[in-house]
């Protein structure tokens, strides 16, 4: 079975739109959606709907910290984030915000496990922005593999039996066999606002039969994605930082 | 992890064990089939248990995510791969030829055979870097020749890519690898870089042609880091009539600084090919050792041994190509042969290790015996030679980055293609004369090269005056098309 992954699609539409159609045609069966629904971009509204619409139809969905501070006015975010979910708590409907605020923490399935940050303790929004917090992590889950975002930028970790790390920048487009002896964290990167310095959306696909993952860049109309956030009176830098990828 | 005896007739994921072949350190090898199928093949399983290296496992897990990737005749192909939750094993092709290590007894071997053993497998390291592997751990036991020719290099368990996670490079805080070939920058911890496979095959060409190692058989870390900074005693020194190209190109295999080695395989095995074209310099020239004095202020210049950034595989490989250009010397062509030198210098100009073969075809008649010397009793071969030369010479490029070749041939295209096949040619530059009926009832050289070559073609063309009647057309910036 091809498992389609996308986190951290901030309101993207897009974005969401453009990696949705690339999964498809791949041939993706599941879908996987790790968080981060709205917050920055332009069109939480019709992305809340498409991710109920999956969750509908037998998609996996997990909570992220923008999701939560739609209904938790105590979640801490950056001073752009602040303003841009001011406006998104007056666009989403109760239906929306109940579903948001009801996503689990955490999903497993055969020793797959989706979380949005990391498994330590899911609730606290961790970045696994290196080796030491990607092992944590892994310690944390007996899970095989990991699927988190969160930090936006892709990556790949593993833990062997004699508790050596590895971390690896993926290329995008290249399977890597999830072998089955060691652990593996993979970072997705983002959908809606990737910061790895190349613009086009981040997803990722895994294969269970042959345990191999590829992280996917998909190019899509960042022109009209900036332009929904220019205009809905969201921070000017919001809408700049898309077409830089940082 | 459970252990296993495997007797021959036993069944692993259908597969029947006939013989055990190789009992390693790492990992034991058997001889395997399916049982509606007489082809052999081979299964490899690692050594792993209470007590035994955990190494082992790592390289293994190494080597079952790199061989699915590779492909071609320089690599086993590979068949089938078990996971480590029942007992992990690999399965690949059986090569049928022989292990170089069965010609050790032989050594010293005469030179051309050494050097062409030595082309074959440059030829499977270029193949393999294009792949982006590198293997970091070429030796005689790991290579075979296939019946028909080409080496195979075996055992991917020290290797990496730079698209794969390098399980290895984290596992251990010692480098891991045969010691004799082990490249002194491995030694600083240094894997992502392919020219520590061509000093491998360097330490193997001089072994091979001197029945010494260059290094010795040192397995102690001190003995190890010797090479940082002692050179070893020039190959002339061993063997009085050694040739001075080989030693050049056997002492540039081994500098101590990757950047000084040759940038790619492929630029090596173009200098085993054409032992006229090496460019000879003191490294040729060497009959002893540094001075101790330069060795210690080797050792001590910290300089030497920082580690450098290095750009990735691919990028690297693709900053060093070798360009060809065919020249037509005839007398009208004149023009076109400026345009051509035009477009050359332009793509050299941003490749800095990129190096240039020039090409003329001595067309030969189909029938008529040729002779060598023209009517005046001039030699056509060095005739042409010259002309190359004083063709290529507004480049400016060193003798290192140029090289001149007439090939003798009843088919220009044909022979054409042969050379850029058997030289690794990135990218040819080829000019084209405008159509004719002659030409177009008798199909152009340039016509058939870039219908049929293996890489990048550019086919340069003297602009075509406007015809009457027609607006003159804005200078075409594409007019140079590049297929």
């Amino acid at each position: 079975m091809l498992i389609a992954l996308f986190a951290d699609i901030h309101a993207n539409r897009q974005a969401f739109e453009a990696c949705l159609a690339d999964a498809r045609a791949q041939g993706a069966q599941q879908y996987v959606l790790l968080g981060d629904y709205v917050g920055y971009g332009g069109d939480p509204d019709w992305v809340v709907n498409t991710v109920m619409e999956l969750v509908g139809a037998g998609a996996v969905a997990v909570m992220g910290n923008h999701d939560c501070a739609v209904g938790n006015t105590k979640v801490q975010l950056n001073l752009e984030a602040q303003a841009a979910m001011e406006w998104t708590r007056g666009e989403l409907g109760v239906a929306q915000r109940q579903f948001l605020a009801n996503l689990p923490m955490k999903e497993e399935q055969h020793s797959r496990l989706y979380v949005h940050g990391e498994a330590t303790r899911p609730e606290n929004w961790i970045y696994v922005t290196d080796s030491s917090v990607a092992s944590r992590s892994m310690q944390a889950t007996f899970a095989h593999v990991t699927f988190c975002g969160h930090i936006h930028r892709p990556a790949l970790y593993s833990l062997s039996v004699t508790g050596k790390m590895t971390s690896f920048v993926p290329t995008s487009g290249v399977p890597v066999q999830l072998l089955p002896g060691r652990q593996w964290l993979v970072v997705v990167g983002s959908v809606g606002q990737p910061r790895d310095g190349i613009p086009a959306a981040a997803y990722a696909l895994f294969d269970t039969e042959t345990r191999e993952v590829r992280y996917c860049r998909t190019p899509y109309d960042i022109a009209a994605a900036a332009a929904r956030i220019r205009n809905n009176g969201l921070p000017i830098s919001l809408a700049e930082r898309l077409s830089v990828g940082r | 992890m459970i252990s296993v005896t495997l007797e021959p007739g036993a069944t692993i994921d259908g597969f029947v064990i006939e013989e055990p072949i190789h009992q390693g350190g790492m990992a034991t090898l058997f001889i395997v089939r399916r049982p509606d199928s007489p082809t052999q093949m081979v299964m490899k399983l690692p050594r792993i248990g209470e007590g035994e290296d955990p190494a082992a496992i790592v390289s293994f897990e190494m080597e079952q995510m790199i061989m699915p990737r590779l492909s071609g005749p320089h690599v086993p192909a590979y068949v089938a791969a078990g996971g480590f939750d029942v007992l992990p094993y690999i399965v690949m092709e059986r090569i049928a030829g022989k292990a170089l290590l069965s010609r050790l007894p032989e050594l010293p071997l005469p030179y051309d055979d050494a050097v062409q053993i030595a082309a074959k497998i440059g030829t499977a390291l270029a193949d393999l870097h294009r792949q982006h592997v590198i293997h970091h751990d070429v030796k005689p036991s790991n290579i075979m020749f296939r019946p028909s020719g080409e080496a195979v290099l075996l055992d991917y368990g020290l290797a990496c890519s730079d698209l794969l996670p390098d399980l290895m490079q984290e596992e251990f805080r010692l480098p891991f690898g045969t010691a004799p070939y082990m490249a002194p920058e491995r030694l600083l911890g240094v894997r992502d870089d392919p020219r520590s496979d061509l000093f491998a095959l360097g330490v193997l060409l001089y072994f091979f042609t001197t029945g010494e190692r260059p290094f010795g058989e040192t397995e102690t870390m001190y003995g190890m880091r010797r090479r940082l900074w002692r050179d070893p005693p020039p190959p002339r020194q061993l063997r009085p009539d050694y040739p001075p190209w080989l030693q050049e190109v056997v002492m540039r295999c081994l500098e101590i600084e990757p950047a000084w080695r040759h940038p790619t395989a492929a630029q090596l095995v173009f200098d085993l090919t054409h032992p006229d074209q090496v460019k000879l310099t003191t490294r040729s020239e060497k009959l002893k050792r540094d001075p101790f004095t330069t060795a210690l202020r080797r050792r001590f210049n910290p300089e030497l041994r920082q580690r450098r950034a290095s750009a990735s595989l691919a990028a690297e490989l693709s900053s060093a190509p070798i360009l060809m250009v065919a020249i037509d010397l005839a007398e009208d062509s004149a023009a076109l042969n400026d345009e051509l030198r035009v477009t050359t210098e332009r793509i050299l100009a941003t490749l800095p290790s990129a190096r240039l073969a020039c090409v003329n075809v001595l067309k030969l008649g189909r029938i008529t015996l040729d002779k060598t010397l023209d009517e005046h009793g001039q030699n056509k071969h060095v005739d042409r030679l010259v002309q190359l030369r004083h063709w290529a010479e507004p480049l400016k490029l060193s003798d290192d980055r140029l090289t001149v070749h007439v090939l003798e041939a009843i088919d220009p295209a044909a022979s054409i293609l042969d050379f850029v096949e058997a030289s690794h040619v990135n990218h040819i530059l080829i000019g084209a004369r405008r159509t004719s009926p002659l030409r177009k009832l008798l199909g152009s050289v340039s016509a058939k090269v870039t219908a049929e070559a293996p890489c990048t073609v550019t086919v340069v063309r003297k602009r075509a005056p406007s015809r009457s009647g027609l607006r003159t057309p804005e200078p075409d910036p594409e007019a140079e098309a590049t297929a």
